[in-house]
């Protein structure tokens, strides 16, 4: 260590945090502040976008994408409750069933990533067109109408998701459950709670953290996605994600596109403050 | 004849016997799941295809093994891209985000409430925000799309998955190793490279690692910043709309077997490693 920051060892720290820092606020910070700004401005690509501290931006573009705004909200919502339901009593079985096969489980859950993300999506067009092997196959048979059809519905969007963000719900939900100690559990029912009531009184309590992380970690991602609704969808599941990217990638509309994107922002961290309200307030009841 | 002790399983009634299998049918029925559209992935890439649509099965063949790079010049090119995208932006995130974890863990500074949400916003924002504003930020700026506009963006956003992983690792390490090796004469340079360091590295590396599949993978922070670059996943999104052609999932199928190839290895490696220990402490 040269002699200048050992005479001035409080400097250490901040020179660790300076570049990290520094490309976070240029390349995170900044540009949000950017997106605020051209959100106000008017014009087009051609002429250029002058500031006019156009406000009225805001509630003009909940009102004309309102549809996708809901949409996402629901969708985000379903995607969480999904993956809570499929993921948690997976991590529980991995947790407490796991044995010496529990390495090997989550690396199964996490082997999904090793393949492309938007391969898999597309591997989910393969599966579910029309007359793909999988439904085509049903159709000739006969057990399925021949009209019947999952891609370009809700269904295929909402499985596209909850598929894409399963992993990221068990592995929190699995780390929060791994730390419950079992006697806490075999007290209960010493006391003569029953399994359910053991579960709903200590397992489920205790492994609460997991639950916030898990649907936050679904949630987010969800709610912002663009990619399924695109590959899997028709044009009644469009999300706000993909109104965002046509706005800004294809029509170069950047004003509408900025604010869409700063009311997205502030609508999930509106939910995330809710929810932490109400998992705080759980708390306390429980 | 001694009398059994407990019930074997057989003897258990068999609704109780049902009931216990429940959750390892269930949780085989996800992990089945899970594994379907890869399974799909890699069995059409062996599907003899007549036209454009790689959607139903025609017979096989090894043709797409044999032309994996010869037939598509501009998928070569988009892998390219993307390795040297998540080669740069590892080494600079993990070097970054390292420096950072070790600041929050190991000195006390003031700042420390908004540094953390410096840190935790970026994994909290939809990729699509980051994506967005990061345009917004190069449009306003004037700065011209292409490679190193997509390294800048990958090294935003894996800086804070980075200190997250890392900030774990140093968080459970015993102080008093390095206050043992300073006892014993080591300045605090020497200290970081014979102690410290060796022992976060798997830290970093595990860091490291997450930077990379992350980066190698990202599609729509990407598609925001490439302008006319296109990588891996850009290009497999643009012949989706055309028909995928069968060696992108031959691609897939081999980025998953070097993959999974990596991991036993590590996994190998490391149960070396456990075992070799106690030898080394006994002598």
């Amino acid at each position: 260590m040269p002699a200048w920051l050992r005479r001035h060892s409080g400097l250490v720290p901040y020179l660790f945090l300076l570049p990290g820092g520094l490309w976070l606020i240029v390349f995170f910070v900044i540009p949000l502040i950017t997106t605020a700004s051209v959100s106000l401005q008017e014009g087009t690509l051609a002429t250029g976008f002058r500031l006019t501290f156009n406000f009225g931006i805001f509630p003009e573009a909940i009102a004309r994408w309102d549809d996708q705004l809901i949409r996402s909200l629901q969708y985000g919502l379903i995607v969480t409750v999904l993956a809570m339901l499929i993921g948690y009593p997976m991590a529980y079985t991995i947790a407490f069933r796991g044995g010496r096969y529990k390495n090997i489980l989550l690396l199964l859950v996490i082997m999904p990533f090793f393949t492309s993300f938007i391969i898999r999506t597309i591997s989910w067009k393969f599966i579910l067109a029309d007359q793909g092997f999988f439904l085509g196959t049903l159709k000739d048979i006969g057990i399925v109408d021949q009209g019947f059809r999952l891609l370009a519905t809700p269904v295929a969007v909402i499985s596209g998701i909850t598929y894409n963000f399963l992993p990221f719900v068990v592995l929190p939900l699995y780390v929060a459950l791994e730390r419950i100690d079992p006697k806490l559990i075999e007290a209960a029912t010493d006391l003569y709670a029953s399994r359910f009531q053991a579960f709903l009184r200590v397992t489920l309590p205790l492994s609460i953290s997991g639950v916030f992380a898990a649907s936050l970690l679904s949630f987010i991602p969800a709610v912002g996605d663009y990619l399924n609704a695109e590959l899997l969808g028709s044009r009644n599941e469009t999300m706000i994600g993909n109104v965002i990217q046509r706005l800004f990638l294809v029509n170069r509309d950047y004003p509408e596109a900025a604010a869409l994107s700063l009311i997205l922002m502030v609508g999930i961290l509106v939910s995330i403050f809710l929810y932490v309200r109400l998992l705080r307030g759980q708390e306390l009841t429980v | 004849m001694a009398a059994p002790t407990s019930l074997p399983d057989r003897r258990r009634p068999i609704g109780s016997r049902l009931r216990s299998a429940i959750l390892p049918v269930f949780t085989g029925l996800v992990v089945a799941y899970l594994f379907l559209p890869i399974l799909v992935m890699a069995v059409f890439g062996f599907n003899d295809i007549q036209g454009r649509f790689n959607f139903t099965w025609q017979g096989f063949t090894l043709d797409h093994w044999a032309n994996l790079f010869g037939r598509y010049p501009a998928l070569n090119q988009s892998l390219i891209n993307s390795l040297i995208v998540a080669v740069i932006s590892t080494l600079v995130a993990t070097t970054l985000g390292t420096l950072i974890g070790l600041a929050l863990t190991r000195y006390e500074f003031r700042g420390r409430g908004p540094l953390n949400l410096l840190i935790f916003l970026p994994i909290a924002t939809p990729e699509i925000v980051l994506g967005a504003s990061l345009l917004a930020l190069f449009v306003s700026a004037a700065v011209p799309l292409g490679l190193p506009t997509i390294v800048i963006a990958h090294i935003m956003f894996n800086i804070s998955f980075v200190v997250v992983t890392v900030r774990a690792r140093i968080a459970g390490f015993d102080r008093a190793l390095e206050e043992a090796a300073m006892d014993l004469g080591a300045d605090e340079w020497t200290t970081f490279r014979k102690v410290t360091f060796p022992l976060i590295f798997p830290g970093i590396m595990a860091a490291g690692l997450l930077a990379f599949a992350l980066s190698i993978d990202d599609f729509v922070i990407t598609q925001f910043t490439a302008g006319q670059t296109v990588t891996f996943p850009l290009w497999v999104y643009g012949a989706s709309r055309i028909g995928v052609p069968p060696q992108v999932n031959v691609m897939g199928t081999l980025i998953f077997l070097i993959a999974m190839v990596g991991i036993v290895l590590w996994v190998v490696l490391q149960r070396r490693d456990m075992t070799a220990r106690p030898t080394t402490m006994d002598r």
